[in-house]
């Protein structure tokens, strides 16, 4: 229970007015205040507003974390992500047109066959016609989704040929990375949280910054074989679109193929305890060049770290 | 349905026992089901405290109420064990069920009636079982079992080593036998008890609704019942069902929980249909629109609905084949119920509709259960659900299905049966008010909830990243605002206790034809002394 009752601060700096806002309005709940002015609060609460009828979040987005009032996925940085983002896109036309529809319906209803519009109810109760179409219209639907559903399921389960397989091992609660070193590697280290007091750089928010990342090359098919050495954990990652149960006592494998350099941010998503929000995955896709000169600075940095780590894994399937 | 019923026989030797008997010895099918349903709101008042807790924590980023996230994850499993066994199941199946099968099929009572007294008892001392283990060690240092309502292990096991699970499994173990009894009792009363030319085919859908329910429980908790008991040997008596390290895989729990756990999400909303059926068709003046589809609908989803249960297990490492067959056998659930909703609208279309209480929350039922509906059917896609899995696009959509599906039936069945029960009015704009209340404080509650599942943020968090923050302050105040309509619903039963305004036997008029309404309100003691005889039928 090493990080057990440890507390955060309310050191931070997010515009969300309507933070302020309910500030405001649950003082009594005895919540630490901030002091806001109201002229701030109205500014970034249309801004709010405006951002969420355009519909345009990702103007505040740094790719690879959750952005303030999003309504839809994080921003997708591989092609398999992108490819699921844009199914869900295809499913929520479908769907808001489904809701609407029926709430039209209902709408009709209301409107048409209230008492005093239409004092005589009709008793009709059947109508073959109608009752086929609606099993058969919402089976074509389904047909709908479900062709380019096994498409996609197939994209992401069958892995194509892997350039670096990185081993990680969940742990309560933290996560470790090992290098086989028949990839250059041949080292192992564990993944922190940085705790609030902690030395954060500027760039990692709150709860999703570690001290050690795990550094792949930009552009390399990464399979990442996933397991537990306590309780069940899962690796996730939403800009890669990717999740993967850490089970004690299997290897499960998952892959990717970041296509732009960057700093991505998951968290574990498998109920483990009390550290369950304290154990995020951070991700750092690099360029070759600093791929290599990280290999050569973590071989020593972390050779120290009780040990050795294996010399090649074993294929997963 | 036109019938013959014996709506006046006499009440002369209605003598009732004394208090202590009728309350705590009884067997009476109606008294029985008035302690489920005020055992299942009490209950339900502590598992929304235990939501108000989390939604308290929730509203804004870091730690306020919870010392550490191990007491917020008790919280959230509290809440999840008695919202399903302790609050929905309680009052739908125990409540509603015990009310009124008996009535609506025209028989006098239950067909094992001190059966039905031990069902009820067993799921109070089951509850007692359950608020003991929040009060005992789980996780070491702390109290109560955090390990979330699906109880997987090994967290359930090594995670949590003090006695507060085994008070939960046995908690479970009880509540489960209860209800196995209980769905006895329901096969035997509705397969054999039905009044005199009241064939299946022309039983009340609430009837059937609950015969297909009360064969899930009985196919599904016994497989919940052997897979407790199975972590109950590998935490106290060294078993290694679960346990890698002999042999046992904790892989293998799931697949037994979410055997019985899929069809128990059905378990609690089939009643509901079956409620809402008898609403619509009840308030818009005309017979249920294609009777035998919406039957034979609730039959297909309790059947597949035993078959699609690893669509919670799609993060796991299951194989190609494996999840592409759950993907599509889950989609096929979405046709029987598309059959429900378009059949309730079709009941309602050419209808001459009365919107009382009861009416505006069924209807807000068929919209609300619909969007959770759809967003099932996303969540059906293994593909997207591996971005989706363990995030609050689930809790969103499984809070429309039950929060705003299954609570919402249970607000109209009461507002519908309210007369029935208690042979009081309670005047409709409390109803009413209730309803928009909580049809927007629910909306609030949930419908951001989406957004942050999209956005990434997992559930079971005491803390969150701080863009989280904004949608999280919406959904916690879109809680108290859902929270705070449960007092205009005691206030408007307290209302109608004291007002007194006496209920007629059939207050909806001629759209309310099943059997319970050609009695008294609220019924004699003992009705259908004389069986009714069921002359006719259209549908």
């Amino acid at each position: 229970m090493a990080q057990a009752g440890r507390r955060y601060s309310h050191a931070r700096a997010f515009p969300d007015a309507f933070m302020a806002l309910g500030h405001h309005i649950f003082r009594s709940f005895g919540t630490p205040m901030r002091i806001e002015t109201g002229r701030r609060s109205v500014t970034a609460l249309s801004t709010a507003a405006v951002a969420l009828v355009l519909g345009i979040n990702k103007a505040w987005a740094a790719a690879g974390q959750p952005s303030p009032w999003e309504t839809g996925m994080q921003e997708m940085v591989t092609e398999l992500a992108q490819n699921v983002s844009s199914f869900h896109t295809y499913l929520v036309w479908l769907i808001a047109a489904i809701c609407l529809f029926v709430l039209a319906l209902i709408l009709v209803v209301i409107a048409r066959f209230n008492e005093s519009k239409n004092p005589v109810p009709s008793k009709t109760t059947h109508n073959t016609l109608l009752e086929v179409a609606w099993t058969v219209i919402p089976v074509l639907i389904l047909v709908a989704i479900a062709i380019p559903s096994f498409r996609l399921l197939r994209e992401q389960l069958v892995p194509p040929q892997a350039d670096l397989v990185v081993k990680a091992t969940g742990y309560s609660w933290y996560w470790g990375y090992e290098y086989p070193e028949d990839q250059g590697g041949g080292f192992k280290f564990d993944s922190n949280m940085i705790p609030d007091d902690g030395a954060r750089k500027p760039d990692q928010p709150r709860l999703l910054g570690a001290d050690n990342a795990m550094v792949v090359p930009v552009g390399k098919v990464v399979r990442v074989q996933v397991t537990s050495a306590d309780v069940m954990h899962a690796f996730a990652l939403p800009s890669f679109a990717l999740k993967i149960d850490a089970i004690p006592g299997r290897l499960n494998e998952t892959w990717f193929k970041a296509e732009r350099e960057g700093v991505y941010y998951g968290q574990c998503s498998e109920l483990c305890g009390n550290g369950h929000p304290y154990m995020p995955i951070e991700i750092r896709v690099v360029s070759e060049q600093q791929y290599a000169a990280w290999l050569t600075e973590a071989k020593q940095r972390y050779a120290s770290t009780d040990g050795s780590a294996p010399v090649k894994f074993a294929n997963a399937q | 349905m036109a019938h013959a019923a014996d709506a006046a026989h006499a009440d002369h030797h209605d003598h009732l026992p004394s208090f202590w008997r009728r309350w705590f010895y009884s067997t009476n099918h109606k008294d029985i089901g008035t302690l489920y349903m005020i055992f299942g709101f009490t209950a339900g008042i502590v598992g929304g405290l235990l939501s108000i807790g989390m939604r308290l924590e929730l509203q804004e980023p870091g730690l306020q109420f919870f010392s550490n996230p191990q007491a917020f994850n008790v919280f959230v499993t509290g809440h999840g064990l008695i919202m399903v066994f302790f609050m929905v199941m309680p009052t739908l199946i125990g409540g509603f069920g015990n009310w009124f099968i008996p009535l609506m099929i025209g028989a006098p009572d239950m067909a094992f009636p001190r059966m039905n007294n031990i069902s009820f008892w067993l799921t109070v001392s089951a509850f007692a079982l359950m608020l003991c283990s929040l009060f005992v060690e789980g996780a070491p240092g702390s109290l109560g079992f955090g390990g979330g309502w699906t109880v997987y292990p090994p967290l359930s096991t090594v995670g949590h080593p003090g006695p507060a699970l085994d008070f939960g499994i046995l908690a479970l173990h009880l509540a489960g036998a209860a209800s196995i009894l209980g769905a006895i009792n329901f096969i035997t009363t509705i397969l054999n008890m039905r009044a005199p030319g009241m064939t299946l085919h022309k039983m009340p859908l609430f009837a059937w609704s609950m015969l297909v329910t009360a064969f899930l429980l009985l196919l599904s908790l016994p497989v919940l019942a052997g897979a407790i008991t199975m972590l109950l040997t590998d935490r106290n008596f060294g078993t290694t069902f679960f346990d890698p390290s002999g042999g046992g895989d904790p892989v293998l729990y799931q697949h037994l929980f979410w055997f019985f756990g899929h069809p128990e999400v059905y378990i609690m909303i089939l009643p509901a249909f079956g409620i809402v059926s008898h609403i619509i068709s009840t308030f818009s003046k005309k017979p249920i629109f294609g009777y035998l589809g919406m039957a034979y609908a609730m039959v297909a989803i309790g059947v597949v609905g035993f078959v699609v249960w690893a669509h919670h297990m799609y993060t796991v490492g299951l194989s190609l084949q494996t999840q592409a067959y759950f993907v599509f056998a889950t989609m096929v659930i979405a046709i029987p119920t598309g059959i429900k909703i378009f059949s309730w609208i079709a009941t309602m279309w050419g209808g001459s509709i009365r919107f009382t209480a009861a009416m505006q929350w069924a209807v807000g039922f068929v919209f609300l259960f619909t969007v959770g509906g759809v967003t099932g059917v996303v969540l059906a896609n293994a593909p997207i659900d591996r971005y989706m899995h363990d995030t609050y696009y689930v809790v969103a959509h499984f809070h429309y299905v039950l929060s705003l599906g299954a609570v919402f039936v249970i607000f109209a069945g009461m507002y519908y049966w309210f007369p029935k029960i208690t042979g009081y009015i309670m005047p409709e704009w409390i109803g009413k008010l209730h309803f928009w209340v909580a049809f927007i404080g629910s909306n609030v509650l949930f419908f951001p909830m989406h957004f942050l599942g999209l956005s990434g943020m997992p559930r079971r968090y005491a803390d969150y990243p701080d863009a989280f923050a904004g949608w999280n302050m919406v959904s916690s105040i879109g809680a108290y605002v859902f929270f705070a309509g449960l007092f205009i619903f005691m206030f408007g039963v307290v209302y109608a206790f004291i007002r007194k305004e006496k209920a007629a036997a059939n207050p909806w008029g001629e759209g309310a034809t099943t059997l319970e309404w050609t009695l008294s309100s609220p019924p004699p003691y003992h009705q259908f002394e004389t069986l009714p005889r069921v002359i006719d039928t259209h549908h």
